[in-house]
This record gives C-alpha cells, structure tokens and sequence, in this order.
C-alpha cells in the first residue's frame, strides 16, 4: 500500500483510536451492563437516593447506601472498577422499605451509580463521586 | 472455606405485628475478588458469596447479588415488616456451592 497523506491520516486516526480503548472499557462494560439491567429503556433522575461518603480513606471497605420509594430492584455499580457490577438488590414481598445498606470495594477515586427498577416498570438513577485516598493519611 | 465462616445476624426478639424492624447481617468470609496476585504473579482465583436471601416464613424479604466488588465479610442492613410471629431464615451462597444459613425467632409481644 502506498503511504498517501489520506491513508497516514486514517492510520493515526485508527492509533489513536485503539490507544483510547483501555481507558473506554471499562466503561463500555458498565454500559452494557446498564443496557442489560434496563433492556434499554430511558433512565430518568428522581425516586432514588445513593448515600456514599464524600471522602474514604480505606477503598476496601466504603458504607454506601440505597434507598427508593417504590423500586423493585436497585442496581449498584462502581464506574472505576476493574468490574463495574457491584450488587443487585430485590425488594421481596417483606420488605420494610426498599433501602438497604452494605459496605462495597472501590479500585480509585470514582463515581458510584445506583439504578432503580421501579415497581411501575421505570429506570431512575443517582450517583455519587468518592474520593479515594488509598495512602490513608485522611487527606 | 466452609470452616472459618460464621454468619452474624441481628434481629430484634419481639415486634409488634406489622412493624417494621431494622436487621443487620455480617458473614465472615474472605470475599477473593480474583483481582488479586499472589507473591509469584499469579492471579489469587475468585472466591466469593455470590447470593444472599432473606425470608420472613416462606416469603420473601430481599434478594442479593453479589459482585467481588463487596468487601471483606459482607455486611447487609435492610428492614422488614413482621405481620406476625415466625422465624426469619438467612442464606448465603458460595461460589464453591457450599450454603450457609442461619435463622431467628420473632414473637409478637
């Protein structure tokens, strides 16, 4: 193939593309994942509230917690993660409220996201940024 | 792995009927995301509880997927409505298929 100026365009387009792609994939997954848990459905913002710390000192163990009006299912995801899928919660027929708390494992700095399945068939989501100072000196 | 884990609930003995109650589980386990490497570069295989459930006398309270993502001995609060008196059952499943289950007593005083 002769090395036109086109075709040396195209080639670092196509670099630069492929060198963008690590950085994307785990992202790519969280939106599949997204994508699964929605069947592609529009998620909107409202009836649900994330609680994560502003600050965690220890990445190991970050309190967050969910809570929703009327969800039927809460999906939890870390955006940061080598895995992004953190839990799924299911809201049974007992259920006191539809909020739960757990303690979860986050790789860096990054957004946690929650999404909600309510019971009229709708998506909402919030999210949270949490700062990371895995070095532990509080700051 | 079977041996050193031990499920910790909390639920309250008596509760009036249809209250809601607060309920606190914690399960020692090591949760091995797969992430990890041991001292020779290899990867530590994954090792985690990947369900965890709830049931308040055959129904249903919640349903848990877990992801590595959840940390060390993983901790649960949620909360229950107790229309009457019964026992709540808790159960933990492996990925090694192993079933850890634990349960509590209510009365409706």
């Amino acid at each position: 193939m002769e090395l036109t100026r086109r075709s040396a365009i195209i080639l670092g387009a196509g670099a630069l593309f492929a060198a963008g792609l690590p950085k994307q994939g785990s992202a790519a997954t969280s939106e599949e994942l997204i994508s699964a848990f929605t069947g592609g459905a529009e998620i909107g913002a409202g009836d649900i509230e994330l609680t994560a710390p502003e600050i965690a000192e220890n990445g190991n163990t970050v309190p967050i917690a969910v809570s929703s009006g009327s969800a039927a299912e809460i999906l939890v995801l870390a955006m940061g993660n080598p895995t992004p899928n953190v839990a799924t919660f299911k809201f049974g027929k007992l259920a006191g409220s539809r909020a739960a708390s757990t303690r979860i494992r986050l790789a860096g700095t990054q957004d946690v996201v929650a999404i909600a399945k309510l019971d009229d068939g709708s998506f909402v989501q919030a999210s949270s940024t949490v700062k990371v100072t895995i070095g532990g000196c509080g700051g | 792995m079977a041996s050193d884990v031990k499920p910790r609930v909390k639920v309250p003995k008596q509760a009036a009927a249809g209250e809601v109650i607060t309920i606190k589980t914690l399960i020692s386990h090591k949760m091995e995301s797969g992430q990890r490497k041991d001292k020779e570069g290899n990867a530590i295989p994954r090792s985690i509880i990947n369900r965890f459930t709830c049931d308040f006398n055959g129904e249903n309270v919640i349903e848990v997927t877990l992801e590595p993502a959840i940390s060390t001995n993983p901790y649960f609060e949620f909360e229950a409505i107790v229309p009457e008196a019964g026992e709540f059952t808790f159960t933990w499943y492996d990925d090694d298929g192993s079933v850890y289950d634990t349960s509590k007593k209510i009365t409706i005083g």
